[in-house]
Parts: C-alpha cells; sequence; structure tokens
C-alpha cells in the first residue's frame, strides 16, 4: 500500500471513530435522561424542586442555574415568558449548580427565603442586584444578607434556616445530580429530558416548541 | 508509482505508527471535553499542550520522510511523559493534592472515567506518552545506525 493511502486511510478512519463515537455517546446520554424525565424521583426529577407552572404541565423544563450566573440572569424572564406562550402545558422547575465560589451560600439564604413562601420574590431580589454582590465572579453572601434585608422576612429564622442541614442537604443533591448529569455550564436545561443541540435562547424556545407539539 | 520514496520501510512505518498513536490520542481528549463535556483540569492541559502539536509535527516528517521529526517530537513527548507521571501520582495519591498547582476550579483528582475498575483518563495520557517516547527512541536508535 503507498505510504499516501495508508495516512489518508489511517486519518479517515479515526475521524469516523470519532464521529459515530460522538453520536452514539450522545444518542445514549439522551435516551438515559429522557427516562429519567419520566420517573417520579431521579437526578432529573426531585420532589423537594422549586416549580412554577401547573403539575400536570406535560412539558417539563429543568433548569440547572447558578444566582451568580449572568447568563442565567438573562435567561430567567424569556423562560418564565414560554410559560405564559403554553397556559397550562409547560412546568419549569428550579435547580442548582453554584459553580461559582460562594455561590452555594446564596443558594442557601434562597432556599430560605423560599420557607417564608418568599422563593420567586429573592431570586428576582438576587439577580438584580447580581452586579453588586457577584462582580467580578466572586459572590460575596454578606452584602446578600444586606440585599435581602429590604423584602420584609424574618431575619432570625432566615438565617437560622440557611444553615439547616435540610436545606444543605437540598444543595448538595443538586450538586451531585448536575455532575450525574454532566452539566458542566450554567443555566443547564432540560427538556422532558432533552437538551439543546447547541446552546441558546433560540434554541431553547425551539426544543420546547418541539416538546409541546409533540405532546398536546 | 513504485519509486523509493513510496515503499514503507520500516523506519517510516515507526514514525507512522506513532502519528497514529498521537492523532487518536488527540482526538480522544477532544473527545472528553467537547464530546463528553468533562471539563479538563490544569494538568490535563499541559498534557494537551505537548500532545496537540504531535499530529502535526510527525505529519511533517512523513511526507517527505524527515527523521528531523525524530529530535522535534521527542522533546515534545517527553515533556508530556513528565507531566502525565506526576498527574498518575497524585491521582493514586501518592502524591498528596495540596502541594498541586490546581487547588481551584476543577480538581486534577476528580476521577471522570472508570473503565474495568482501573482505566482513568491520566492512565490513557500516561500510557499514550510512554509508548509514543518508546517508539520514537526506538526511531532515533534505529536512526542513528
Amino acid at each position: 500500500m503507498k505510504k499516501n493511502h495508508l495516512v489518508i486511510l489511517g486519518a479517515v478512519g479515526l475521524l469516523l471513530v470519532f464521529a459515530v463515537g460522538g453520536y452514539f455517546y450522545k444518542q445514549q446520554r439522551s435516551e438515559k435522561t429522557q427516562k429519567m424525565a419520566k420517573q417520579a424521583e431521579s437526578p432529573l426529577s426531585r420532589s423537594y424542586a422549586q416549580t412554577l407552572g401547573p403539575d400536570d404541565a406535560k412539558v417539563v423544563i429543568v433548569e440547572f442555574f447558578d444566582p451568580g450566573c449572568e447568563t442565567c440572569r438573562m435567561f430567567a424572564q424569556p423562560v418564565k415568558d414560554l410559560l405564559e406562550a403554553y397556559p397550562g402545558k409547560v412546568r419549569l422547575v428550579k435547580r442548582y449548580a453554584p459553580f461559582h465560589h460562594g455561590a452555594d451560600k446564596v443558594v442557601q439564604i434562597l432556599e430560605a427565603a423560599r420557607l417564608q413562601g418568599n422563593y420567586w420574590e429573592t431570586l428576582q431580589l438576587l439577580f438584580d442586584g447580581q452586579h453588586r454582590w457577584a462582580d467580578h465572579h466572586s459572590p460575596n453572601p454578606d452584602m446578600v444578607w444586606q440585599l435581602v434585608a429590604s423584602l420584609g422576612l424574618d431575619m432570625e429564622r432566615l438565617r437560622r434556616d440557611a444553615n439547616d442541614p435540610k436545606i444543605l442537604a437540598i444543595v448538595q443533591q443538586d450538586i451531585a445530580d448536575a455532575q450525574a448529569l454532566g452539566v458542566h455550564k450554567t443555566p443547564g436545561f432540560f427538556v422532558n429530558g432533552k437538551t439543546m443541540s447547541s446552546f441558546g435562547l433560540e434554541q431553547l424556545q425551539a426544543l420546547v416548541a418541539d416538546e409541546v407539539s409533540a405532546q398536546y | 508509482m513504485a519509486d523509493a520514496s513510496d515503499r514503507v520501510d520500516t523506519s517510516w512505518a515507526l514514525l507512522f505508527a506513532c502519528w497514529l498513536l498521537v492523532t487518536a490520542a488527540s482526538l480522544g481528549s477532544l473527545f472528553f471535553s467537547e464530546v463528553m463535556e468533562l471539563p479538563p483540569c490544569t494538568l490535563c492541559w499541559y498534557q494537551r499542550i505537548f500532545m496537540f502539536p504531535l499530529p502535526i509535527v510527525l505529519f511533517m516528517g512523513l511526507f517527505p520522510f524527515d527523521a528531523k521529526a525524530v529530535r522535534y517530537a521527542l522533546p515534545l513527548a517527553v515533556g508530556g511523559l513528565a507531566v502525565a507521571a506526576y498527574h498518575m501520582l497524585l491521582h493514586v495519591g501518592v502524591i498528596p493534592e495540596s502541594i498541586s498547582p490546581c487547588s481551584q476550579g476543577i480538581s486534577c483528582k476528580t476521577k471522570y472515567l472508570d473503565l474495568l475498575g482501573f482505566i482513568s483518563i491520566p492512565l490513557l495520557s500516561l500510557l499514550a506518552f510512554s509508548t509514543v517516547v518508546a517508539l520514537l527512541l526506538v526511531l532515533r536508535k534505529k536512526l542513528s545506525r
């Protein structure tokens, strides 16, 4: 065999293995997460998670986010708009992937506020004030305490709850689930267990539209 | 076309084997990061810096066959082997992580892959670098004769 034929054969062979391997890997992972999405308890569905929208909605968006992540802030409203675009058909599940150093402490405060029925207001406040408390990618939990003081919550209880072992367990479970699901960047979205082929708001909207027409 | 430069001899075959190996290793590394989306740790990045030029350098040595390619590839392969060896020692716990350069960000001790109970990504890297160093040394010896 000629030398150049050998090299071409080698290169094409290796690239083919890469492409075919990649295709099957993604296929297999997608099947796994779609199965998880149908289960009551799995890394993709945790009954403790905060949700928005009707429980019987057939399209479920699971979002792994970090309150200190700018892209997560930018996605917050458009994702809520998706629920309005398909009334009664879409549910949003909020999960945590606090990748920024110290963001887990902020998540604990958010979960503590949730116990006082103030989840969405607190989240909005965190996103609105993000440029101050999460400046330069190093969240400052002390500044977050000042921020949430304006919500009129029972601050003493909030401080107690924020370090409650139950809340710590939720945060740890979410971090472990994010790792298990291969979420390494935030926000990470799953729509009925399916992921976007490439990241973007339009891709997410298209994926939700596809799932709505498939389910209804 | 059957002139001398077109015939596969042992030296060319050895260099070709090296090229095949480092190309497979580079693509494998890209598979972990781009397809499986496993973030590479600092030590992985140093190994990639040594590995990624190798397919190109060795390819240039294949057409036409250039013995100098060994001279250019060997330092890269040895450098990669040194980092891979260090990473392996860290991975199995011989070196405590506190003295590693990657205490922040992604830990170099995070075990992502575990095939058959012992095949990890640092082990694959160590195998690839040591094999290519061995092959290049054999080729160097052969060419110096």
